[in-house]
């Protein structure tokens, strides 16, 4: 029984990547390349340490933009606006921190208060019209996302520049050593070899998987985190046993926004030591794919950045040697999210079955209908 | 129709004088002085940034009528302006048109096997079809553009637009080879009071107009046409309302909603070839900046009606030509916001709500001051205008608005 279980739901994500693997293979095919010299391209170049030093780096934004999607989505709250929680978090955090002179440990952690605060009250302005107004959060979030990002281009422009810069490109100071994070290298080659001059290990992966194992922590061991995946499951069952909705819609909003406001951090204080123009953007959109590719559960969810970031780190080499189109590797996250979405609901459907039908073997009575649409 | 009726005419006729008189007036008021306001290019401009808006704006109309959430307009118009800007480059500008819509419509595709066919959330495969659509967009441009002189991975060469014509007699188009009397630009370069500016606005309207641009706005009473006095439009709305009880009544649900779904994402193609083919005349990596999420919000804010989406997307068609024309005249904008929430105030006092009075007191006040120590404003507020007004609309109207009941809930024929 368990067996099965396991076989199921492990069947989804790899028939989804398989058929993705294939879709992309066919999309090569048809402009004349061979896709079995690319995908082998990619796996040698690929499994170089230095690669997955970056995929390392690309998968902790992702990770942590996956947890704050998946927060929403255990509730069945849909917060597209992480994207402009992120930049307008990074952007004040990154201002704030260069503005002050503290030690060390408290200059970072005064960064990584100001941007959850902000990503936090950002995303309770869509939980506050959504229990106040009943105004929907997709849509809310989806307004305020423009609302951030204007907001980020008018404060950048006119409040927050740094004006001893003679360059071109808009940034906000950079901020002192003492408010940047340390990197991981050492603790790599102590396992490994020498990790080529230049790249650095950030670590804020560190920061990311905390994050991860406070987010497991919570939903299955602490009663806010029961209430919210009750919720989620069946909201009025919920309420009956006393968990209040709007509370329950306000908090997660408010812990999906501070952990929104971290995905900007590992290029903040690992990388960067400010906000500029070439700031990454769109990591929030990415977030979504990755939180549902993993399920909206912390391990899945490592493994779905994991995958993300190394499919984005190992894509160049295709440039490079000429085999094939980088974009292909987008074209294949694409597929791979939407395969994965089907393939879960195939899965969840014959899972709902079987167990309809297990119940009733247990009981002794014929299968009525199956188990409707309770999700 | 309704649409048609002479009473119905004629009080639209009345609103749209409404609109111009008050903006005429405004621009006589306004300091720092703004000219355009009011004015031929701002007319026309107006006009073609409100088409993709408002092709958009129907697609949502179409999905949601039938139940089905589309958050996945904005990727089917990159795959219209994708295949929009593919097709006039080969085969000429109006088959750009056909192959974007077809683009839209392969999108919309997508989103209706994994939505009624496989039965997955809606936001959740919209979302889905927002990360695949640019991704191929790409991966297209890497394969097809690059290399062809002015493409590349992030663009296509330049592409011809499908032709703009002026209205014979009124704005001097030509008939059967003769030259006709432009009477609208005519009377728009005299100094009439408002007539000018009535003149100048009917001239940005019917002068250089694009076959495109008249072809979506036809879509508008078609939309309407179909959707409210045809069987096919009634099952389509039954699908949203109550897809179980139009079920038992012998309706076919799930070919309702495949139908309506890929007819949206066939009008959101059309939005981004209009955009590639008509507004920039290239395709360019991430041109549609969010205007099929400013469609969506159409939807919302013209109340699930065609006619009331063709309103909203003139609005944000209005705030996108201004600032793109003159900051000055957005600032005068301000005046009218202020002038605006006062008469609300006046209109809350009067109706002893005095809790919103003072709300609606003091935000006018403070736009007022905001207009009274500015010279501009800052560039960021003209194109988030649709977004706030959106919020607004949804934060104060939400019990004027009516979605239809079914909509963005699961469907599985047999499962109540």
């Amino acid at each position: 029984m368990s067996v099965r279980r396991f076989a199921l739901a492990l069947a989804a994500p790899v028939c989804a990547f398989t058929f993705s693997i294939g879709v992309s293979s066919l999309v090569l095919m048809a402009f004349g390349t061979n896709p079995i010299d690319a995908w082998s391209e990619m796996l040698s170049y690929g499994t170089r340490l230095e690669t997955f030093v970056e995929t390392g780096n690309r998968a902790t934004p992702l990770y942590l933009a996956g947890i704050a999607v998946a927060i929403g989505f255990r509730m069945n709250l849909f917060n597209i606006g992480v994207e402009g929680q992120y930049v307008l978090a990074a952007l004040l955090a990154a201002s704030a921190g260069a503005a002050v002179d503290l030690p060390p440990v408290l200059h970072v952690a005064l960064i990584i208060a100001v941007a959850m605060t902000v990503g936090s009250a950002f995303a309770g302005v869509a939980g506050y019209l959504k229990v106040s107004r009943g105004v929907h959060e997709v849509i809310s979030t989806i307004m305020l996302n423009a609302v951030a990002l204007a907001a980020v281009g008018f404060l950048l422009r006119n409040w927050l520049l740094d004006e001893s810069d003679t360059t071109l490109n808009m940034m906000t100071p950079e901020i002192p050593a003492s408010g940047q994070f340390p990197h991981l290298n050492s603790l790599v080659e102590t396992f490994t070899r020498e990790i080529t001059r230049g790249r650095e290990l950030w670590g804020f992966l560190l920061v990311a998987v905390f994050v991860g194992v406070l987010f497991h922590v919570f939903l299955n061991r602490t009663r806010a985190g029961f209430d919210l995946r009750a919720t989620g499951l069946n909201p009025f069952a919920a309420e009956a046993s006393g968990a209040d909705p709007s509370t329950n819609i306000v908090r997660a909003m408010l812990l999906s926004g501070a952990v929104a406001g971290l995905i900007g951090l590992p290029e903040v204080l690992g990388d960067a030591h400010k906000y500029d123009l070439g700031f990454a953007r769109g990591l929030g959109f990415t977030g979504i794919a990755v939180a549902l590719v993993g399920r909206n559960h912390p391990g899945g969810i490592a493994i779905a950045a994991l995958l993300f970031g190394w499919l984005d780190s190992s894509a160049p080499i295709l440039d490079v040697v000429g085999d094939a189109p980088r974009e292909i590797v987008s074209i294949l996250q694409g597929v791979v999210v939407l395969s994965a979405v089907v393939a879960y609901e195939v899965v969840n459907r014959i899972r709902r079955v079987s167990e309809a039908r297990d119940a009733a073997v247990v009981v002794r009575l014929p299968v009525e209908t199956s188990t409707g649409n309770t999700e | 129709m309704e649409l048609l009726r002479s009473s119905t005419v004629l009080r639209w006729m009345l609103a749209a004088l409404g609109v111009v008189v008050v903006l005429s007036v405004l621009q006589e008021l306004a300091r720092p002085e703004t000219i355009d306001l009011v004015s031929v290019g701002t007319a026309e401009s107006t006009l073609r940034r409100a088409v993709p808006i408002l092709l958009a704006g129907l697609g949502g109309i179409w999905a949601e009528r039938a139940g089905v959430v589309n958050i996945g307009l904005e990727g089917m118009m990159v795959l219209g302006t994708w295949f929009g800007a593919w097709g006039a480059l080969e085969f000429g500008p109006w088959w750009g048109i056909a192959i974007g819509v077809a683009g839209g419509a392969a999108g919309g595709l997508l989103h209706a096997v994994a939505t009624v066919g496989f039965g997955v959330d809606h936001i959740v495969s919209g979302v889905a079809v927002n990360i695949v659509a640019p991704a191929l967009a790409r991966f297209l441009s890497g394969e097809v553009f690059s290399g062809r002189s002015g493409g590349g991975i992030t663009q296509s060469p330049r592409v011809e637009s499908v032709g703009q014509f002026d209205l014979p007699f009124l704005s001097g188009g030509e008939l059967l080879g003769w030259g006709t009397p432009d009477l609208f630009g005519w009377t728009a370069d005299q100094d009439w009071l408002l007539a000018s500016d009535m003149a100048a606005v009917l001239s940005g309207i019917t002068s250089s107009l694009s076959w495109a641009t008249l072809l979506a706005l036809s879509l508008v009473p078609v939309s309407v046409f179909i959707l409210w006095r045809t069987p096919f439009g009634l099952q389509i709305r039954a699908s949203g309302e109550h897809p179980v009880a139009a079920d038992s009544l012998g309706v076919s649900v799930y070919r309702m909603k495949f139908t309506a779904v890929v007819v949206s994402g066939a009008l959101a193609g059309f939005g981004g070839a209009f955009i590639a083919i008509e507004q920039t005349g290239v395709y360019r990596e991430g041109q549609v900046q969010g205007r099929g999420f400013i469609g969506l919000a159409t939807v919302i804010f013209g109340n699930w009606q065609p006619v009331g989406a063709f309103l909203g997307s003139l609005l944000f068609g209005f705030a996108d030509a201004l600032q793109l024309r003159d900051r000055t005249a957005v600032h005068a904008l301000l005046l009218l916001a202020g002038v605006a929430l006062a008469g609300l105030a006046l209109r809350a006092l009067l109706k002893r709500r005095h809790g919103s009075a003072v709300l609606l007191a003091s935000s006018s006040a403070a736009v007022l001051w905001w207009y009274a120590v500015t010279d501009e404003v800052a560039g960021e507020l003209p194109p988030i205008t649709p977004h706030v007004v959106t919020l607004l609309v949804l934060v104060f109207a939400t019990s004027r608005l009516r979605m239809p009941a079914a909509n963005g809930l699961r469907y599985r024929r047999g499962q109540e």
